[in-house]
């Protein structure tokens, strides 16, 4: 790790730690809260017990990570007053606003109906007990919109203007319309779905390996396909399309990312290169590169004209003030961009794979692809991470892009030291909290689905009690 | 009135719903090492809690997000300035927070000891730092003309808040024992209900203390005149004397009522305290932050007024409801087998 000194470098490390860790555990939640609703529904519609099983299996699951995330969360909601004070204050009109919003519109549902789910399995009817995993699902999703549309923000500040050195809303349908926001929305719920298909997915495969409720999790593993295989496919569609949206209003950040340093056109795109990543080190001592598929990539046309950062830099060195370097961490963006494309184009083609297998019959046989799909699993999280790190970095040197300077909005008040205290005990907890979560989520993810007790799941065990 | 005005009482309202709420689950959570006598019987009082407890912290992620969004200069002061303290929070109340999921995860005696104490100790500590926390913002702490925190965490003990923050744990204690003696039945609800007498006196005398204190900081140190603050105040220590007097003839509903209201009124009597004010400042009174100084715009405000009277009504009926579904007492038979132990005994796990 970098060794930090000051408080705003200690502040990034922070934030980068709990927002990482955070995200950990909300795609999950993202997409295992509508799956368990699908597989409930399935069993509401037909009456077949495997679903209920499944539901169940799974939503075990869902509640030992929905757990933590809340946990986590709290301390998302806290830091940005705690470290981050200057900003606070700066933008608490505009980007408070959809906190405020996903607290009561989101939250409050997530966890009210969660409760009635968990704890109504014989005390609701059956239609009104399917309906609460849904509102679930819908508060977790409500919760992304919300967060989105203040991340965006950040990204691309609209509907909003700088008075007496602060930012003011002037139109929240600004806001919630921001191109960024809506393309970023659908991104992160089809990263959920993704990875709750493949957890469900490597789940199976590990229970298909084992040769045991084969029928249960050929069931699991065909719905996860359903999803896994379509979704990752347009996921990584819309991934390329924001990609265009930010070049649009960022292009610093999508030059960084390309390591791109003199403006092309047409641009190439560059696979794999090593250095190139300075602004000493301009020219890469090795790369491999595809001819106009980055000014595809960037402006949808295969002729179009990609800026560079030694153009960008003058520029925004006239439009923002000089002696400043507006050039983010160029080694940083330009891998975390290909971990997050190559993985997640790897994740489509295990999961069609495994539709291909399926299809022909031969996947619970196919033992060589079953392990695959276990060690699947982790896929999904590396893209997803990378692909925070690539947003957020490649924003620097800005915390609100073209108003604020990260290095301009930490807490004036708190010191490096407490700073690096609550680091030791955030990391300390967190890594207890992990090593845990981890366990308990092998251990129910290896058990055998529980047989439900009594006559069509009336008297069925609760999906998992407190 | 002005949407100021609003968003304060607002403000004020969730932290006196999550007082109310999250009030008995603290309380249930620092005797659960005390009032029951078996496994069985802490997993009935883990129960009486469960489907709503998570709800119920909802109402403090967005009091804080409210103050955020309505107060950004109040809500970075106080985040930044009580670094230490909220720190000590989020710690209490992750420990807690899965305490819920995970305890029942194993059936290790000493597994489930640990989340037991996780969740005693989150409820004890973070009932403590609220109560110390609030009662600063009136109190005053150092606070430069630039709006900054200049103290450290010693700054938040003071003899005032110390005591309101004990206030807040007994308060808790005894709400969340009477909150018991409505949810349960049998043996435990009895022994629920000798843990209130217990707690009762002692509860509603040091709570009469902060809140009579509470005015007298209110007049000393924040300008305020005796009325409005001695109007909620005297309305608690009345709530809390009737809470006394009913655990005492033997109802526990009004004595619930009555340590509802009373936890309540303490909220309000701490917010119309502080009121115009958010922060004092014990610098010089006049860097005190205030509902003006401290707002964001008139377009923001309006924009979230609106979306709060939609959302509002919404969240409370469907709150309300769960606790109507939930309103069964808990102890009996049905509970006799706990769910986990029959998932093992399935699966051979």
């Amino acid at each position: 790790m970098v060794v930090a000194s000051t408080a705003v470098d200690l502040a990034r490390v922070q934030f980068a730690m709990t927002s990482l860790y955070h995200f950990l555990f909300v795609p999950l939640t993202l997409g295992l809260a509508p799956l368990v609703a699908v597989m409930q529904t399935l069993w509401y519609r037909s009456g077949d017990e495997a679903w209920l099983r499944l539901t169940r299996f799974f939503g075990t699951l869902l509640l030992i990570n929905f757990a933590i995330g809340v946990a986590t969360g709290l301390v998302q909601e806290f830091q940005f007053g705690m470290n981050w004070s200057i900003y606070s204050e700066y933008v608490g009109d505009v980007f408070g606003a959809p906190l405020a919003i996903e607290g009561l519109a989101a939250f409050f549902l997530e966890a009210t109906f969660l409760g009635l789910w968990i704890f109504g399995w014989n005390r609701l009817s059956r239609g009104v007990h399917l309906a609460t995993i849904w509102l679930v699902a819908l508060g977790t999703w409500l919760s992304a919109l919300f967060i989105m549309v203040a991340n965006s923000w950040m990204q691309r500040p609209v509907g909003s203007t700088v008075t007496d050195g602060r930012a003011e809303l002037t139109s929240v349908w600004e806001l919630l319309t921001n191109r960024f926001a809506i393309w970023a929305i659908a991104h992160v719920i089809l990263v959920g779905l993704t990875t709750a298909a493949m957890v469900i997915f490597g789940v199976s495969c590990w229970h298909l390996l084992r040769r045991r409720n084969m029928d249960l999790f050929r069931r699991a593993a065909k719905l996860s396909l359903i999803v896994a295989v379509p979704v990752s496919a347009v996921n990584l569609a819309l991934g390329s399309h924001l990609g265009v949206v930010v070049t649009e209003y960022q292009p610093m950040k999508i030059a960084a990312t390309e390591a791109l340093w003199d403006t092309e056109q047409p641009a190439s795109f560059s696979i794999f290169q090593i250095g190139g990543f300075s602004v000493d080190d301009q020219t890469p001592s090795f790369d491999i590169e595809i001819p106009r598929l980055l000014s595809f990539l960037a402006t949808g046309s295969f002729s179009g004209e990609v800026q560079g950062m030694n153009r960008l830099q003058s520029e925004y060195e006239q439009r923002y003030g000089r002696g400043e370097n507006y050039i983010p961490p160029v080694r940083t963006t330009y891998w975390s961009m290909r971990i997050m494309a190559y993985v997640g184009t790897l994740i489509f083609l295990v999961a069609a794979l495994g539709a291909f297998l399926y299809w022909r019959g031969r996947l619970d046989r196919t033992r060589w692809f079953l392990w695959l799909g276990v060690f699947s699993i982790a896929l999904p999280w590396v893209s997803a991470l990378a692909g925070w790190v690539l947003t957020e970095v490649g924003r620097q040197p800005w915390i609100v892009f073209g108003l604020l300077k990260t290095a301009d909005a930490n807490s004036p008040s708190v010191t490096p030291w407490t700073i690096g205290l609550s680091i030791g005990v955030l990391a300390t907890l967190y890594l207890a909290l992990a090593v845990v979560d981890f366990v308990l989520m092998r251990r129910y993810a290896t058990v055998d689905p529980p047989e439900p007790v009594g006559e069509g799941g009336e008297e069925a065990l609760p999906a998992a009690g407190y | 009135m002005d949407l100021q005005i609003f968003w304060f009482c607002l403000i004020g309202l969730l932290w006196a719903g999550y007082f109310l709420l999250e009030g008995f689950d603290f309380g249930v959570g620092m005797l659960l090492p005390f009032l029951p006598r078996d496994e069985r019987e802490r997993g009935v009082m883990f129960e009486t809690i469960g489907p709503v407890w998570d709800g119920n912290e909802v109402w403090l992620v967005v009091a804080g997000a409210a103050t955020f969004a309505a107060f950004p200069a109040w809500y970075a002061t106080m985040f930044s300035g009580f670094y230490l303290a909220l720190l000590l929070v989020l710690f209490f109340l992750i420990i807690r927070v899965v305490s819920f999921e995970w305890r029942e995860k194993s059936e290790s005696p000493v597994w489930r000891e640990i989340w037991m104490w996780a969740n005693t100790v989150g409820s004890f500590g973070a009932a403590l730092i609220w109560g110390i926390g609030l009662s600063s913002l009136l109190y005053g702490v150092p606070i430069n003309s630039d709006g900054d925190f200049t103290g450290n965490l010693l700054d938040l003990f003071r003899p005032y808040t110390v005591a309101a923050g004990v206030a807040v744990v007994l308060l808790f204690a005894f709400h969340g024992a009477t909150f018991l003696t409505r949810r349960t039945t049998g043996d435990l609800c009895e022994r629920a209900a000798a843990a209130a007498r217990r707690l009762a006196i002692p509860a509603a005398a040091v709570a009469t203390l902060a809140l009579v204190w509470t005015v007298v900081v209110a007049v000393d140190r924040n300008d305020k005149d005796l009325f409005p603050p001695l109007l909620p105040a005297a309305l608690g220590i009345a709530a809390l004397a009737f809470a006394v007097y009913f655990i005492f003839a033997r109802r526990s509903g009004a004595a619930f009522t009555m340590t509802a209201l009373g936890t309540v009124l303490f909220v309000a009597t701490l917010f119309t305290s502080l009121y115009p004010r958010v922060m004092v400042s014990s610098t010089d009174f006049a860097n005190s932050l205030t509902i003006d100084s401290a707002s964001s715009s008139h377009y923001a405000l309006a924009v979230m007024t609106v979306v709060a009277l939609v959302i509002t009504p919404l969240v409370l009926l469907y709150q309300g409801w769960t606790y109507y579904v939930f309103r069964h007492r808990l102890g009996g038979d049905e509970h006799a087998a706990d769910p986990v132990e029959l998932v093992a005994r399935k699966t051979g796990a």
